[in-house]
């Protein structure tokens, strides 16, 4: 863990991942599923937008990598179901692009750079029952960062990340941001 | 105030105003301020320093005098409309706005096609006092443009009539046009003609432009003023007869009443105070208050017909004042009424239009809003620059008042384009015949 | 603040942007087994037709449910209005019943300005007069983006018309779908011609954003997107055109025009249309027409209209 301040991709804060470390988990987080989904068969990857499609692809290439087994991947946009969509202006959609088979019967794995409240999380179950009914939800995570406003847990997680609410995590991919880190940042208030 | 004003009792004496008088008649001592002092309705001395025992007194320093203003074109909406305005609140307004006597237009509820109805509409403006009514007369029966109406009767009825018009329509029959023209020569009459070529108006809304275009509003073009202006100047040159433009409002049209002027031809015209200040472009957001007939027009038009006032082409202000309900305006553009009001706010507009922008000077304000138009409409009585013996019709105004913006007056209808709007100047004091109307800016 | 959309100017290159992009992640509702989503829960949206207008007042019906808004449908005929109730007091009907937003359809031009000035909630332009019809182009903007930017559709994120080639055919003058297409496809980037007899085009079109031409067949060679405009038998009688027969001649898109045209063409008509008069049948009919698949966008972009402008607590501040 970088203890140095270290202004990575213009934005301030403590390096708390590096690109390794990164790289590491997500190998190890690649592993646990396989395990714990008795050898991915019957699984989907679905990436929460922005981050946690690449996150997504990434998990799935690593699986095939091991296993030699192509992962179906997506993306699902939660916005329409958030809970706190009338205290700000309304948001720009992200993609929601599901395999063609469907998701009936299947074991989805959510997959997400940041968990922080939960409502995301739960935004995401509500999306998911508009388009059928998976045999399993499951949850990865890069990083869990406590503060949990919801009974949601993550059956994968990256790095523990203990925070206080008035830091804020940024998480850095090279396909979004053109480099890999996990930073927090003292955002002033909580 | 029901006083006959032939004879104003009291004396007063009006102190220290820069009085817009007759050249001929002031032999240089008006270069300052002036006192006049009025008694027995008329002028009895105009001078600096003067004393009178008895008389009341005015404190007019820093105000002008001007002749008492006279609008050739209003609508007093009496008889038939008092929804909108009565010719006792049209004259209350009137004198608000510093004049003494108005024209009252035809196109009332019943038209003022006969004796009978121009004589109530005269008795009605005797019995309110707050300013001289001078009805105008129909050209046609019922304003339907077909046949003549009784304009010899009317012009030997107790009212008097000398100006007749179909204001509202337009007299858009040419050989009527020429009939009309040549039988009021027999007693000195002038024919106002409301230019609007009815064919090329059908359904218009607004001046045909960038504006209505983008506004999808229907256009109503130049043309069809400018072309009826120039088919009535040759027809008052042909039968030799007085012809009176109302409401000017394009650039094309003061080019043609300047040239038919240069042929010497009996062709007078006026514009409004709003077509001298306001452009379509205020017509954005649809609101029915910038709605009026002729409509608002462009910037180069606005320019034009400030140069045209200035340079005498254009003869005077007349306001046009056209009181209308609310419900009448607050409803969608294409069903709202034309019209606004402006006997109030007239000569802050020209003030801010002309003097202020150093086009017109005072005397030329009392020539334009005052002794042009007293001799358009025949009008004796009025219209006469101060001098000793002439009766005592004055306004007095403030140039200097700050900038106020302008709320809703004395007429029963709301509906001013300027409301809100800051405007310079205030009416002070208002007198008729010798006796004030207004007195501080409120009805005396 | 954004809060109503009643011309087609109101929005900006970036604005449009946003609405076809959000347009298109919610095109594919219409595939999922559950054909709704929970945004608009609890707001009330009132269509209020003046005109008769099945057609468009059924698509903000089907995006506002879609969205799961309550919905009140008001039509003038038969109505207080019929008795001749004002604007202005049903207006003032629909602020005490809570309307979040009110889709305006009208006979009067700058009717939903009007409306703006008495309802707290947002007003959208269903079609004033000869004004606007914002999302008529929106969703004509977006069939074009389709057909011809994206391959099948998709991947045009961002995308703007750049480029893209339109001619609109017809009354113009009279025309409230010609003003806002002119001004959101050129916002676009797209280059816009109108080709209409010149008693059909607005005196001062010249200072409007787009080309002119009288000459329709000059412009068939180089236009990769026509849009016909519906012309209405009784601009005849007004002088606007001699006969239907001349019209039709020199302004109908016929077969024989329809086969001038660039390879990758297409045809669009805002509807209704008048089959034979500005546009023969068998091009209506054709693969080249989008007619059919207007009617399914239109959904798809007023749903993303009214999400943008009731989903959040105002329509978001997009920079480029």
């Amino acid at each position: 863990m970088c203890a140095a301040r270290n202004p990575v991709a213009g934005r301030d804060g403590l390096a708390v991942l590096d690109a390794e470390e990164i790289r590491r988990a997500l190998t190890r987080i690649a592993h646990e599923i396989l395990e714990r989904t008795h050898g991915g068969g019957e699984i989907i990857l679905l990436g929460i937008p922005t981050r946690g499609v690449p996150l997504a692809r990434r998990l799935a290439a690593r699986i095939g990598e091991f296993e030699g087994l192509e992962v179906p991947c997506g993306s699902l946009d939660v916005t329409m179901h958030r809970d706190d969509l009338r205290l700000r202006p309304a948001r720009a959609l992200g993609r929601t692009e599901l395999p063609a088979a469907g998701i009936d019967g299947k074991t989805v794995v959510l997959v997400d750079d940041v968990l922080y409240s939960g409502r995301t999380v739960r935004a995401a179950l509500d999306a998911l029952t508009d388009f059928g009914r998976p045999l399993a939800v499951q949850l990865a995570v890069l990083v869990d960062r406590g503060h949990r406003e919801l009974p949601i847990r993550a059956d994968y997680v990256g790095k523990n990340l203990p925070t206080s609410q008035r830091e804020v995590v940024h998480v850095l991919l090279a396909e979004v941001d053109d480099t890999d880190a996990v930073l927090i940042e003292d955002g002033g208030q909580p | 105030m029901t006083a006959d004003h032939i004879s104003g009792q009291a004396a007063w004496l009006i102190r220290g105003a820069t009085v817009i008088a007759d050249p001929a008649a002031s032999d240089g001592r008006l270069a300052g301020p002036a006192d006049i002092l009025i008694s027995g309705g008329s002028v009895a001395a105009i001078g600096p320093g003067l004393s009178a025992a008895g008389a009341r007194v005015i404190d007019a320093d820093g105000l002008i005098a001007l002749p008492g203003l006279v609008d050739l074109h209003t609508h007093l909406r009496e008889p038939g409309r008092e929804d909108a305005e009565t010719v006792e609140t049209g004259t209350a307004a009137a004198a608000l706005g510093g004049y003494t006597a108005v024209h009252a237009m035809a196109n009332t509820e019943p038209v003022a096609d006969t004796a009978g109805v121009v004589e109530q509409v005269w008795r009605l403006g005797r019995v309110a006092g707050h300013c001289d009514v001078q009805p105008v007369g129909a050209v046609t029966m019922g304003l339907a443009g077909t046949s003549l109406a009784e304009l010899g009767t009317m012009a030997d009825s107790a009212a008097r009539v000398r100006l007749f018009s179909d204001d509202g329509r337009c007299v858009s029959d040419p050989l009527l046009m020429r009939r009309a023209l040549e039988y009021v020569k027999a007693f000195d009459g002038v024919i106002a003609q409301h230019a609007q070529d009815p064919r090329l108006t059908e359904g218009a809304q607004l001046n045909e432009g960038e504006m209505s275009g983008r506004l999808g509003l229907a256009g109503w073009p130049a043309v069809a003023e400018e072309a009826m202006i120039a088919r009535d100047c040759l027809l008052a040159a042909h039968v030799d007869s007085a012809l009176h433009v109302c409401h000017v409002s394009t650039a094309g049209s003061v080019e043609i009443i300047r040239w038919a002027k240069s042929k010497g031809w009996p062709v007078t015209a006026e514009v409004t105070p709003h077509h001298l200040l306001l452009t379509d472009e205020l017509a954005e957001n649809y609101d029915p208050v910038f709605k009026v007939n002729p409509p608002l027009r462009t910037a180069a038009d606005v320019a034009e017909l400030r140069r045209a006032l200035a340079d005498g082409t254009i003869d005077c202000v007349a306001t046009d004042h056209a009181p209308h309900p609310v419900e009448a305006k607050e409803t969608e553009w294409s069903d709202a009424a034309f019209g606004m009001i402006g006997l109030e706010t007239a000569l802050r507009v020209v003030q801010q239009a002309m003097v202020d922008t150093g086009l017109l000077d005072w005397a030329g304000v009392a020539d334009r809003m005052s002794v042009r138009p007293a001799r358009i409409g025949r009008l004796t009585g009025h219209g006469v620059l101060l001098a000793v013996g002439c009766p005592a019709n004055i306004t007095l105004y403030d140039p200097a008042a700050p900038p106020e913006a302008v709320g809703y007056g004395a007429s029963k209808s709301r509906n001013t384009p300027f409301a809100g709007m800051e405007l310079p100047g205030r009416v002070v004091a208002t007198v008729l015949r010798g006796s004030p109307t207004v007195l501080d800016g409120k009805l005396a | 603040m954004k809060r109503h959309l009643i011309s087609a100017a109101d929005l900006s290159r970036a604005d449009a942007l946003l609405i076809l992009d959000t347009a298109e992640e919610l095109a594919s509702l219409a595939d999922r087994p559950i054909k709704k989503l929970p945004t608009l829960r609890g707001r009330t949206v009132v269509n209020l037709f003046f005109e008769d207008s099945t057609r468009t007042r059924i698509s903000f019906e089907a995006a506002a449910k879609r969205l799961s808004a309550d919905v009140i449908n008001f039509s003038a005929k038969g109505s207080s209005v019929a008795k001749g109730e004002s604007l202005k007091d049903t207006a003032l009907t629909l602020e005490a019943m809570g309307a979040d937003a009110v889709v305006i359809r009208h006979s009067a031009s700058g009717a939903p300005h009007r409306l703006a000035g008495w309802v707290r909630g947002s007003v959208v332009n269903a079609g004033d007069g000869t004004h606007e019809h914002p999302t008529q182009a929106l969703l004509d903007a977006f069939t074009i983006r389709r057909r011809l930017k994206g391959p099948g559709g998709t991947a045009t994120r961002g995308e703007g018309l750049d480029g893209i080639r339109v001619t609109i055919v017809g009354d113009v003058l009279h025309s409230r779908v010609a003003r806002s297409n002119v001004l959101l496809l050129s916002t676009l980037g797209a280059e816009v011609t109108l080709a209409a007899p010149p008693t059909l085009l607005p005196l001062a079109v010249g200072s409007w954003p787009c080309a002119v031409s009288f000459d329709l067949d000059s412009e068939l060679p180089k236009s990769d997107v026509v849009m016909m405009l519906r012309v209405q038998r009784e601009r005849m009688t007004a002088a606007y055109f001699p006969s239907i027969r001349e019209y039709s001649r020199r302004y109908g898109l016929d077969v024989a025009r329809m086969a001038r045209l660039p390879e990758h063409a297409i045809v669009m008509h805002p509807g209704p249309m008048n089959r034979g008069v500005e546009i023969a049948a068998e091009v209506a009919d054709s693969a080249r027409s989008t007619i059919v698949e207007q009617v399914a966008n239109g959904v798809t972009t007023r749903m993303a209209v009214l999400y943008l402008l009731l989903g959040g607590t105002e329509f978001p501040e997009v920079t480029q």
